[in-house]
């Protein structure tokens, strides 16, 4: 596994996006992996680690590895809700949607944020900002209803609370992580 | 330097929903202010109590115990300091009292979780000094038909939610043979309400890991895999220093305890896919496919992960392997009741005023549960319906709460207990909106492989839309009939329970609260 704080490094550096990802990299990702038994979950995880989505050109390039096919990569990346195959926003904010959180007004919450980003699940911000996801349980039930952002889970959450993480996000880039 | 000072032991929680609460800042704030005020403190990262109404709870060791503040919010940290907290002075508004005497905790039967906000998840003699690693000592000294007989004995049912008996299991894999088993950790917990995998895999990881090792050594195994959810990060960091851990300290990896036994542990994450808790899809995702639900025989203890006999449980049965070694499979039968034995750890979510971890031999009623421990609803408003089980268990009303909390009388209710989830909802909720997210939650999370599961799940919907369209409220008994077939249809001819039981949430929340059909829509359809 590449480490967290190691793609997060690589990560502080760079811009990494599609437009100067080279095939190496890739491999680099592919290659202490590939001999394991069931690699191809633990390589997209860290695809994604790196690059915040798993673009449509690293396919061929796992398949070749793995000795796959295409159709064999592209589906399993299609199947799990996780992987994306385009860019994410700066900041991805996931809705709880489940059960535990309706029961304490999840509807109402994802009806507000969806109105204040003025995007859907699924879609990007204009701005490149945001990007909203729906989620099937935190595991934070015990106070729900939850969101998580960049994997950071916050509970209790309310449309004021969400706004005002909203204009920290917005304003004090070194508040994340200080949840 | 403050007259009191002596190095001080203070707890706070590392855990995903403490630290939702505040926890880390929490943390930071007073090792921040005892440096600014001289007061010699060691601060320990714990895991959560699973009081999670009082988290941030902040503990100090006295002499009497450990005493307890909570909920601590960045504001009283000062304030805590200045009531000279750390020697347990009780003058503060936020003074527990001595932790072990909280009713909540102190009127459960903590087996499984017997650690829980008590150890440093990540500090091996810690654990030790807890009775950690008992259990894999006396595994090692032991044959590995003596291990399962304990097993056996000790009546353990799977906590995953199926409650398969997981000595019988284990023989049927330990007799197959093959040249290489594995066991493979279920701890993709998805069901809504349910956080106790999570617990364990971020407040005492070390228990999951003798419970694998434990399973190894009985029925062959030298490989295990653990499968978890992307959506728990921290547990996943924990767990993987766990493993790192034991590694070293020789609990671990080649030549476990100079036995000359072997057992290694990988942890796997999923990528979002709730039918990755489905014990054969999560089998194909650990090989690197689609979490498509395989058909059944061969049973995974026959031909499991990569064509070979594997033992497939779920975190809690594993990480209740330990104690049951150490202390003896007649032990942890003593409690519980029937065929369903030793306890289970219960989690109290959604509209609950004391949310958190309540871990009862088996046999409580529901009604206690969440009036006793949960002491009401957080809102304040009357309860209306508690759904046990996750979001394929049965929603049920005032009438059946006095269910004793046991396989056998939930399954005589058509309800499950699943893996130990309860959700409450006050009478604000439309359980019609709940019976129609249960089958759109299907139709989302469904593998695709089987028609009822795939196809039924999105007929589903748009009956309850039909159901409840006041323009086709003559045809309302037609569409009760055929939601009825329909269920039928799904719970006769899917795969495995994500179609098959679906039907059991949607029957209940139209059966037992038909008038909510015609109440307000108030559901938007938003996926």
């Amino acid at each position: 596994m590449v480490s967290k704080e190691k793609v997060k490094n690589i990560m502080s550096k760079s811009d990494i996006g599609i437009e100067n990802l080279d095939k190496q990299m890739i491999l680099d990702i592919i290659k202490p992996l590939k001999e394991q038994p069931g690699a191809l979950l633990p390589i997209l995880h860290n695809i994604q680690l790196l690059l915040g989505f798993v673009p449509d050109m690293v396919v061929p390039i796992i398949a070749g590895e793995l000795n796959i096919s295409r159709a064999d990569v592209h589906g399993v990346v299609s199947f799990y809700h996780y992987f994306r195959n385009s860019k994410p926003g700066k900041h991805v904010i996931q809705v709880c949607r489940a059960e535990s959180c309706q029961s304490m007004g999840a509807v109402a919450l994802e009806r507000h944020v969806k109105n204040t980003l003025k995007i859907d699940y699924h879609e990007t911000s204009s701005d490149g900002e945001f990007s909203l996801e729906p989620v099937y349980c935190l595991g934070n039930c015990a106070c729900s209803p939850s969101i998580a952002i960049n994997d950071e889970v916050v509970g209790d959450m309310d449309a004021k609370k969400f706004n005002e993480l909203l204009e920290n996000l917005r304003t004090k880039p070194e508040w994340i992580g200080s949840l | 330097m403050d007259r009191f000072a002596v190095s001080i032991k203070i707890y706070v929680p590392r855990d995903t929903t403490a630290n939702a609460r505040g926890a880390n800042k929490i943390a930071a704030l007073i090792e921040k202010i005892a440096l600014s005020r001289g007061v010699d403190i060691k601060l320990v990262r714990t895991s959560s109590r699973g009081l999670y109404w009082l988290e941030p709870l902040v503990e100090v060791d006295t002499d009497a115990g450990r005493i307890g503040f909570g909920p601590v919010s960045d504001d009283d940290v000062l304030s805590l300091f200045e009531h000279k907290f750390y020697i347990g002075q009780p003058d503060h508004h936020l003074y527990l009292g001595l932790i072990e005497d909280i009713a909540y905790l102190k009127n459960q039967q903590r087996l499984t979780f017997a650690r829980a906000g008590i150890t440093d998840p990540l500090n091996i003699e810690d654990y030790k000094a807890h009775d950690g690693f008992n259990g894999l000592e006396k595994a090692l000294r032991m044959s590995a038909q003596e291990i399962i007989d304990q097993v056996k004995t000790s009546g353990l049912r799977g906590r995953g939610g199926a409650a398969f008996p997981t000595g019988i299991k284990w023989q049927t894999v330990a007799d197959a043979p093959a040249e290489q088993k594995y066991i493979a950790c279920n701890a993709d917990e998805g069901d809504s309400g349910t956080f106790s995998d999570r617990m364990i895999m971020e407040g005492d990881p070390l228990v999951l890991i003798e419970g694998m090792c434990i399973a190894g050594l009985a029925v062959g195994a030298t490989q295990g895999y653990i499968y978890t959810r992307s959506e728990y990060p921290l547990a996943c960091d924990i767990f993987n220093d766990a493993i790192t851990l034991a590694c070293d300290a020789g609990y671990l990896g080649e030549n476990i305890c100079g036995s000359g036994k072997s057992f290694n542990i990988e942890l796997r994450v999923g990528a979002g896919a709730y039918i990755c808790g489905e014990e054969t899809a999560m089998l194909e995702s650990l090989e690197g496919r689609r979490g498509m639900v395989r058909v059944k025989p061969p049973l995974p203890a026959i031909e499991g992960l990569f064509g070979q006999p594997t033992v497939v449980n779920n975190v809690i049965s594993l990480a209740s392997v330990p104690i049951i070694l150490d202390k003896g499979g007649d032990y942890y039968k003593d409690y519980g009741m029937g065929r369903s034995l030793g306890t289970l750890p219960l989690q109290l979510a959604g509209n609950i005023k004391q949310a958190g971890l309540v871990e009862l031999a088996f046999g409580t009623t529901l009604r206690k549960v969440v009036e006793d421990f949960g002491a009401g609803t957080r809102t304040g408003k009357p309860m209306k319906a508690i759904q046990v089980g996750g979001p394929l268990g049965a929603y049920l009303p005032e009438s059946l709460w006095d269910l004793p909390l046991d396989y056998e009388s939930f399954a005589e209710a058509g309800a499950v207990l699943g893996h130990g989830g309860i959700v409450v909802f006050d009478e604000t909720i439309n359980m019609t909106d709940m019976a129609r997210y249960a089958m759109e939650f299907c139709a989302i999370e469904s593998c695709g492989k089987c028609t009822p599961c795939r196809i039924g799940s999105i007929r589903g919907v748009e009956l309850i839309d039909k159901l409840r369209d006041p323009n086709q409220k003559q045809q309302r008994q037609a569409h009760l009939q055929l939601l009825d077939d329909l269920c039928d249809t799904m719970e006769d001819g899917s795969l495995c329970a994500m179609g098959g039981m679906t039907p059991f949430p949607v029957r209940s929340a139209i059966k037992y609260f038909e008038e909510d059909i015609d109440r307000l829509l108030s559901v938007v359809d938003s996926h």
